[in-house]
């Protein structure tokens, strides 16, 4: 195996006396790989990236980029990566190939060099039409596509992006999903952080589900997904019915669980819709009225609830703060 | 064993990749106010505004009050007193700039990037300097519309206008320290201008300092925004009284010329003081609260 390209051990960052932020946080992952980083807002997932990107210090232990300790030699690190943070940091007053052509100067790119990198770069993101009208006349997923571009003019030999299609419509969404494979396919390491457990699925080849500082489980997407049984079937029962419901279920699934963050009974869908129609069959014989059945894919909220016994919605709110809400970001709904 | 980028310990920048770093930010600032030209207008009509209502209105009040060396026309008085005034509400635009970047998550692209860190700071001052350089001369080309005439020659004249970069430099340099303290661009706003409004008004930018109280005197006469302008008036105008300075002096003979300000060569000399003490002390300042700042 390759020597690790990102590597992080034991790193501690406290914000205050009370948030701990990343909890003793270790990974590691070799180059050619996208690495997900999948969790809740204010998992600490952000402060990951900051940390990796030297935007930040840790309290303590160890982070490196491409055999860089990113504490001792920033400077040294800072021309092996590229960053596409959570807000995407284009300027508004500049064309589309000003903002990229700037961030290849900064990347201490000559003039020349970093004119065609733009070029190349805008077609590539297929912002070439775009490219010399000034960014306040964009769209959000154009937006995100240039602060991509941005990011990888310095052909960095990893790539971080935070969350890079939250708060975008759906097919600029899709859009940027294909951008990002095409990116990836050109052999960038690429550590991509996310609400969505659809968006890892889609992207990473390794996934990291991080709670509340703390990495709590690793692997594949489908590694993932097997332990939680593939799809699940998700129903509810008038409140009388719920004892009933849970008794007559313990016969199609072992698993099945009230979850009271979302007043619906739970089960994991070993055989999908062969699972489904058992469930309506049990409900059928011990006359219960399911009010609602669906079978949904897994998301986020069944991940966290497999692992953690609580939905990603509480753990979110368990650390809410003012800080978050007044960015007004949105938490995620049901499986896309 | 430096052969490598990998391995060298402690990469650093040196000043020509500093250098570049900083002109790439200049332009990028730069091509803010070229895109955005109503920031321009809107730098320019305050203070013509304050050209004309003074002149016009004020002017014939104040007029008799004024030095012989304006010969009777307040605008002669005033235009170097307003070149100030520009200068010092222009270097509040550094705070607003640099809280803008903030809170856009500019300035973290900036940090993740192999450049040098002082040149976001410098980049901003110096497209700042370059701008304010602009509206003060739109603000010399209205006032030669409007009857002003420097009375002295045009080299001293220029030299005026040099001495108000460099102190309008300097005032950048604190309101950078400001903006990246409050750190909000609504916040930036006021806090430029809670320093800056008493040092303009109390100044001998619209009045001379003699017509004010004993108590305000002091003050008025010794901040910089006053001795810059008295520099200025010296260079545009000319000498008020004889002057106490003559070339060749010793060490303290010069320090006593400048003590005892009027001469013209003292005013000036105590005004480039003032900016390079302000620059020697905000520019560290102002690095260190950015390094702070932004981690
Ligand atoms: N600069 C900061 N000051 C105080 N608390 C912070 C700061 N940055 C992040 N936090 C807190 O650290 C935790 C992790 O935040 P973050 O890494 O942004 O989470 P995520 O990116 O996963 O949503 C949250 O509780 C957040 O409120
Ligand atoms: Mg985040």
């Amino acid at each position: 195996m390759n020597s690790p390209i990102v590597r992080v051990a034991n790193v501690v960052k406290t914000f205050g006396d009370t948030v701990r932020a990343l909890d003793d946080v270790s990974l590691e992952f070799e180059p050619g790989i996208v690495y997900g980083l999948l969790g809740p807002n204010g998992a600490g997932k952000t402060t990951l990236i900051r940390v990796l990107t030297t935007l930040l210090r840790a309290d303590s232990g160890y982070a490196e980029v491409a055999g860089v300790d990113v504490r001792n030699d920033p400077v040294a690190a800072r021309t092996h990566i590229g960053l596409a943070g959570q807000f995407a940091a284009v300027d508004d007053y500049l064309t589309g190939r000003e903002n990229v052509e700037m961030v290849g100067r900064l990347y201490n790119l000559s003039a020349a060099e970093s004119r065609r990198r733009a070029d190349d770069l805008l077609q590539r993101i297929h912002l070439d039409d775009a490219a010399d009208r000034t960014v306040r006349t964009y769209s959000g997923g154009m937006r995100r596509r240039l602060d991509l571009a941005a990011s990888l003019v310095g052909r960095p030999q990893v790539l971080f992006l935070d969350e890079p299609t939250t708060g975008i419509d759906p097919q600029s969404r899709l859009d940027l999903w294909e951008l990002i494979r095409e990116l990836i396919a050109a052999g960038t390491t690429v550590l991509l952080t996310t609400q969505y457990l659809d968006e890892a699925d889609q992207l990473a080849n390794r996934i990291a589900v991080i709670d509340r500082g703390k990495l709590i489980a690793e692997g594949t997407g489908d590694e993932l997904k097997a332990r939680l049984g593939g799809s699940v079937i998700e129903l509810h029962v008038a409140d009388d019915d719920r004892g009933r419901a849970l008794e007559a279920l313990a016969a199609v699934s072992s698993e099945a669980t009230f979850e009271a963050s979302h007043a619906s009974i739970r089960l994991p869908a070993a055989d999908g819709s062969q699972t489904l129609l058992a469930v309506v069959r049990r409900l059928d014989e011990t006359g219960i009225a399911a009010q609602d059945i669906a079978l949904h894919k897994p998301t986020l909220d069944d991940v966290f609830l497999t692992l953690t016994g609580r939905g990603a919605a509480e753990a979110e709110a368990e650390r809410a703060s003012p800080r978050k809400a007044k960015r007004g970001r949105r938490q995620e709904g049901s499986a896309a | 064993m430096a052969t490598a980028t990998e391995t060298t310990r402690h990469k650093r920048i040196g000043p020509a990749h500093t250098a570049k770093d900083i002109a790439v930010i200049t332009k990028r600032n730069l091509l803010r106010n070229i895109r955005l030209p109503q920031l321009l207008i809107f730098a320019t009509v305050q203070p013509v505004m304050f050209l004309l209502l003074f002149t016009y209105v004020f002017g014939g009040a104040i007029g008799g009050a004024i030095p012989p060396i304006a010969q009777g026309e307040y605008i002669n008085w005033l235009l170097p007193g307003l070149l100030i005034q520009v200068a010092a509400f222009g270097a509040g635009q550094t705070a607003l700039g640099l809280t803008e970047d903030l809170s856009k998550g500019v300035i973290d692209r900036f940090r993740s990037l192999p450049m040098a860190r002082s040149a976001v700071l410098a980049g901003r001052t110096v497209s700042d300097l370059i701008r304010n350089g602009f509206v003060i001369g739109l603000m010399v080309v209205m006032g030669f519309l409007m009857g002003f005439r420097y009375q002295t020659n045009f080299v001293a004249f220029l030299g005026g206008l040099l001495v108000a970069m460099v102190f309008s430099f300097s005032l950048s340099w604190v309101m950078a320290t400001i903006g990246l303290a409050v750190k909000n661009p609504e916040a930036a706003q006021s806090a430029v201008f809670f320093p800056v409004f008493p040092l303009v008004f109390a100044s001998s930018v619209f009045v001379p300092t003699q017509t004010m109280p004993d108590w305000l005197r002091g003050f008025a006469e010794n901040q910089p925004i006053t001795v810059t302008v008295n520099a200025l008036r010296g260079l545009m105008l000319g000498q008020e009284s004889l002057a106490d300075f003559q070339p060749g002096m010793s060490g303290t003979q010069l320090a006593q010329a400048v003590a005892e300000a009027p001469s013209v060569a003292g005013q000036v000399l105590m005004s480039l003081f003032w900016s390079v003490a302000i620059i020697v002390i905000f520019v560290p300042l102002a690095i260190r609260v950015y390094r702070k700042t932004v981690s």
